[in-house]
């Protein structure tokens, strides 16, 4: 059991030193690249144009096809965030505060677009543009705490101790999590409880939710193209005084 | 395992639980006003003035709305099924209002126990379904 953790722990040590990674990752690249966008805009177009119409809310009800997509990725991300982070605390590995550092702005991103959309929809909806309820409040937060993690990180420069900072910054922060999944449940919120759970069937037809899981899995892909185009300009940045940086791209021996 | 992440991971465990610890209990000791709005329940025996600007919600009651013919003015009952609060309000009405629908309604309540509302929003549940779908579902019901 030890010598196959060990063999799994050198061959991700191994997959993540930067030149190597720089290597496999530009290999990878346009794969990535075609897939996730076809995956996106086929998942998008389906639910935006093909699904049926809602019978009380009509078709103000498709922008869930990108509102829920956005608000699970902008939990998810933080998620994987805090196990880079753990990972960056505890084995010290360089790629993991990097990954870290990398995702946080993509987290942020899809998150500020789930409240935008949310925002969008609740007004010929709800009547309001805003309200302060639970569910809400908590997702404004966890958009403020993204940015206090991309904030802090900009304002060390010492990339790798910035890198531990905001690992325990994403440690920390992932209480909010529970609180965002579970404040529909436990208070009177504007919101609506999830259409989705991991015990029951979906209450939405399935004509309805197979499009939402595809643009579902579109959004991950897209978050997978984005954060190693992040990372692989994070690893030349942080690396640009190594030779084989300069190998890749001057083609100079030093 | 080497001692030195052994001793990195008990830490970083004790930052998470202690952090989630810290966030629930806080959430926890606020619960009751972290609710958006009230039950007619909870009005019924309340010590609020009736300059308190509060929100209340529920469903509408089936054939309560009485709208009027000259003006934009409303009244219908919203209940939780164990008692049933009057509400008046005179504006727009966001486009999914309408019987057997839950909202949450913001405004005071008078002392003669009707409820003033300057703000009516409609309350969506997390069922969506096409048309037809919906009318085949009235027809077995």
């Amino acid at each position: 059991m030890n010598k196959i953790w060990n063999y799994i722990k050198d061959w991700f040590i191994e997959m993540g030193s930067p030149p190597l990674f720089f290597k496999w990752s530009s290999k990878i690249l346009p794969w990535l690249l075609f897939i996730s966008i076809t995956v996106f805009i086929v998942g998008l177009l389906w639910g935006l144009f093909y699904s049926p119409t809602d019978y009380k809310q009509g078709d103000v009800y498709r922008i869930i096809y990108i509102h829920v997509p956005s608000a699970i990725l902008g939990q998810s991300i933080f998620m994987f965030m805090a196990i880079c982070g753990f990972i960056t605390m505890v084995w010290r590995v360089k790629i993991s505060g990097m990954l870290l550092k990398s995702a946080a702005p993509i987290g942020a991103s899809f998150t500020l677009i789930a409240l935008l959309t949310g925002s969008i929809w609740g007004k010929p909806t709800w009547g309001t543009w805003w309200v302060w309820d639970a569910r809400l409040t908590s997702t404004l937060i966890l958009f403020f705490i993204y940015a206090a993690i991309i904030g802090l990180h900009s304002s060390i420069d010492d990339k790798t101790k910035a890198d531990r900072a905001i690992s325990i910054l994403s440690l920390v922060g992932i209480a909010i999590i529970p609180i965002i999944k579970k404040s529909v449940d436990w208070w009177q919120t504007l919101h609506q409880p999830s259409t989705f759970s991991l015990t029951s069937a979906p209450s939405m037809t399935p004509d309805m939710y197979q499009p939402l899981l595809l643009c579902f899995l579109g959004f991950y892909l897209i978050f997978a193209l984005l954060l190693t185009m992040n990372l692989r300009a994070e690893v030349v940045i942080r690396e640009k005084n190594r030779s084989w940086v300069s190998k890749q791209f001057l083609n100079l021996e030093r | 395992m080497n001692p030195i992440r052994k001793q990195r991971i008990y830490a970083l465990t004790a930052i998470v639980v202690g952090s989630i610890l810290a966030v629930y209990l806080v959430v926890s000791a606020l619960s009751k006003n972290l609710n958006l709005f009230y039950s007619p329940t909870d009005l019924l025996n309340n010590d609020l003035s009736p300059e308190t600007l509060i929100r209340a919600g529920g469903m509408v009651r089936e054939g309560s709305i009485k709208r009027s013919d000259t003006s934009l003015s409303i009244e219908f009952i919203v209940t939780d099924f164990k008692n049933d609060l009057k509400i008046q309000y005179s504006g727009i009405l966001p486009d999914l209002f309408s019987e057997k629908a839950g909202v949450v309604v913001q405004g005071y309540l008078e002392k003669e126990g009707t409820f003033r509302a300057i703000e009516v929003l409609a309350k969506h549940d997390e069922n969506y379904m096409p048309p037809e779908v919906a009318k085949l579902m009235e027809q077995t019901e």
